[in-house]
């Protein structure tokens, strides 16, 4: 894995492809969904919020509060989510230098899914809670797995290998889903809510979700793309990076720690959505090289547009009726990943 | 060969079981009430009950409500951990969903009731009679349900009654629903992602007694009867009439709902035509169908009422 080496233009005509796509990602998502929503109105709409203009949209109450409350919070809920998600992936694979690694590699899932599972299933009984206790839970749960993880294999965590941190982080995922599942055939009422909340699922967006996750999403970015350059380092092997001055440890850590952060904020709103973290960066290096300067960018962008329409395709497919997230995404990811793999006739 | 012969055993099981032994009920009278052996067409085939039941374990919630109803709560002796009704039911932690024949057998049962054969084979093995009442999609499968519970049971007359009472107590019900110009539109909500049942499920049929449309019933293309909706989608739909099946399971209440983003635009939330029929009685098909249908009904009335 070289760092491919890119003259800058090519570099900036490559991010304003990504955001082209982006863009156009969000305005199908916006204009396109189960109820239909006049072209000009849903532009009209947007222009008339713009300082200094008023126009008339043309559209009622109803559709403008579809528009404006359920819509498009929707739309950049999943644009954020689908962003950090594979923006953790490639953070993950450069600092593991595994090409395999994922944003719940190291007790994320498990943690999150054990918190949502209790509160699922222990929630209700204290009623009266002015918040939803799910996200909370979910969210604390997948930092204790991280943190568990973190703490078994930092001991023998040597700059050489990450391997230890790895399996630490398999065992604790191991013993966090043990957990999850006794408290889920104990409480076995609550399996098919667990089931749905493991699928993912953006359903219920909100503004208020995508409040919620944006000062953890905003951290945990701006992080990672400040060590983007550090990361290709890493990917030349510890002894070297360490002798060009780089604190290997150091910068592992912090990578670790903002993208774990992040992808907490993300599965605590939206579930378990699969596949995102590892097909987006790979794709993003079959495409555009793996240089991290530009894997880092494009996978953020690409992994909000690929999660903007594929839930796009999710509330759209069989309308009004909902497809989770989770089997969109694999169920497009897949093959998509496939033909990638195959067009690029190598295997990174 | 294994497979043949198995099935020839089978065979003369159920040839020998089934001699000249009523299927279905007839008309009650004190002698059937007494006539055991009996075999029952169940949803796991044959089921041959040897004797009157002294240790029923219900696995079922709506089974067990409905052998309480019948009178042969006296002989049940143990209940799945979501069976809560009639109060005093003797609940134990044992699993409907996950069933585990070890556990059901420390009650020595002669008779287990269960919506589902998943796990539960190995009970023929311990030659405990398993009867299979799954989730019912019409109010006539409830009622064979009941009658078959009779019957297992040893309470013919008493299921015969329940049912007549139940479908009188329903005809009074629906004598009292109003006329419509225009059906108003309901949404059952099951959970709060939003899933729902649509028409063709039984809880379904219920409010087709009672006269209101279900915004559901375009959502289920795949044909599950119970689809996951887009909010967009409930929100258009504007339906007159919200109940909530979820305020157990997921902390739902009428306020919760209205405060929801962009509902605030649906006529049922602006006219407070939010109800709550209860995550149990609305999901068993069992006796207390009359007070699911009643609550619809008396929703639906008063949305009348309030249009004149």
């Amino acid at each position: 894995m070289n760092a491919d080496v890119r003259p800058t233009g090519l570099r900036l005509t490559s991010l304003l492809a990504a955001l082209l796509v982006l863009a156009g990602a969000l305005v199908v998502g916006v204009l396109i969904g189960p109820v239909p929503l006049r072209l000009s109105g849903v532009l009209s709409e947007g222009a008339d919020r713009l300082p200094f203009v008023h126009l008339s949209s043309g559209l009622s109450d109803q559709q403008s509060a579809i528009l404006w409350q359920l819509r498009i919070p929707r739309v950049v809920l999943a644009g954020l989510v689908g962003a950090m998600l594979a923006l953790a992936g490639a953070a993950y694979q450069g600092v593991f230098r595994n090409p395999l690694a994922d944003p719940y590699l190291l007790g994320v899932a498990a943690g999150a899914g054990l918190g949502a599972t209790i509160a699922i299933a222990y929630g209700p009984a204290a009623a009266g809670w002015p918040i939803d206790p799910l996200p909370l839970a979910a969210f604390v749960g997948a930092l204790v797995g991280v943190s568990v993880t973190y703490a078994l294999g930092r001991a023998n965590w040597s700059g050489r290998t990450t391997t230890t941190l790895i399996l630490a982080g398999v065992a604790t995922a191991s013993f966090l889903t043990a957990i999850q599942t006794y408290v889920q055939q104990r409480e076995d009422d609550t399996v098919r809510q667990v089931y749905s909340w493991i699928l993912g699922q953006l359903t219920t967006a909100s503004w208020r979700e995508v409040s919620l996750i944006l000062p953890y999403l905003i951290v945990s970015v701006v992080a990672i793309v400040l060590h983007r350059r550090l990361l290709d380092m890493l990917s030349v092997g510890d002894e070297e990076a360490g002798s060009l001055g780089v604190n290997t440890q150091r910068v592992r850590l912090i990578i670790v720690v903002a993208a774990s952060l992040g992808t907490a904020a993300a599965v605590a709103v939206s579930g378990l959505i699969g596949f995102v973290g590892v097909i987006v960066p790979h794709t993003v290096r079959l495409l555009f090289g793996s240089s991290y300067r530009l894997v880092v960018p494009l996978s953020i962008i690409f992994g909000a547009a690929f999660l903007v329409l594929a839930d796009l395709v999710g509330r759209t497919l069989i309308a009004p009726a909902e497809i989770p997230i989770g089997v969109i995404t694999a169920f497009l990811g897949a093959p998509f990943f496939l033909v990638v793999l195959r067009r690029s006739g190598r295997l990174t | 060969m294994g497979r043949i012969s198995a099935l020839l055993v089978c065979l003369a099981l159920a040839l020998g079981a089934c001699g000249g032994q009523p299927s279905e009920p007839a008309a009650p009278s004190a002698t059937q009430d007494a006539a055991f052996p009996v075999t029952i067409e169940a949803a796991n085939g044959d089921v041959g009950i040897p004797a009157r039941p002294e240790r029923i374990v219900s696995i079922s919630a709506t089974a067990t409500e409905m052998l309480f109803a019948i009178g042969a709560g006296d002989q049940v002796v143990a209940v799945d951990d979501q069976s809560d009704y009639p109060p005093g039911v003797p609940t134990t932690d044992l699993s409907g969903y996950e069933p585990n024949v070890e556990a059901i057998a420390k009650y020595e049962p002669d008779l287990v009731v269960a919506t589902s054969q998943s796990g539960l084979k190995s009970l023929a093995e311990i030659s405990i009679p398993l009867l299979v009442h799954p989730a019912v999609t019409s109010l006539d499968d409830a009622y064979t349900q009941f009658e078959q519970l009779g019957v297992a049971t040893g309470h013919v007359a008493n299921a015969a009654e329940e049912v007549a009472k139940i479908k009188s107590q329903i005809q009074d019900v629906v004598a009292t629903v109003p006329e419509f110009e225009e059906p108003p539109t309901y949404y059952h909500e099951l959970d709060n992602t939003y899933f729902t049942a649509t028409s063709d499920t039984f809880i379904g049929q219920i409010y087709e007694l009672a006269g209101p449309r279900n915004i559901a019933d375009k959502a289920d293309k795949a044909g599950s009867g119970y689809p996951q909706l887009s909010a967009e989608y409930i929100v258009q739909a504007d339906p007159d009439l919200i109940f909530l099946a979820d305020s157990e399971c997921c902390n739902q209440t009428p306020e919760r709902v209205a405060q929801r983003p962009g509902w605030d635009q649906i006529s049922a939330v602006k006219n407070d035509a939010i109800f709550d029929v209860g995550d149990d009685i609305s999901s068993r098909w069992g006796p207390r169908v009359v007070d699911f249908l009643k609550i619809v009904v008396d929703a639906v009335g008063d949305l009348e009422l309030a249009h004149q």
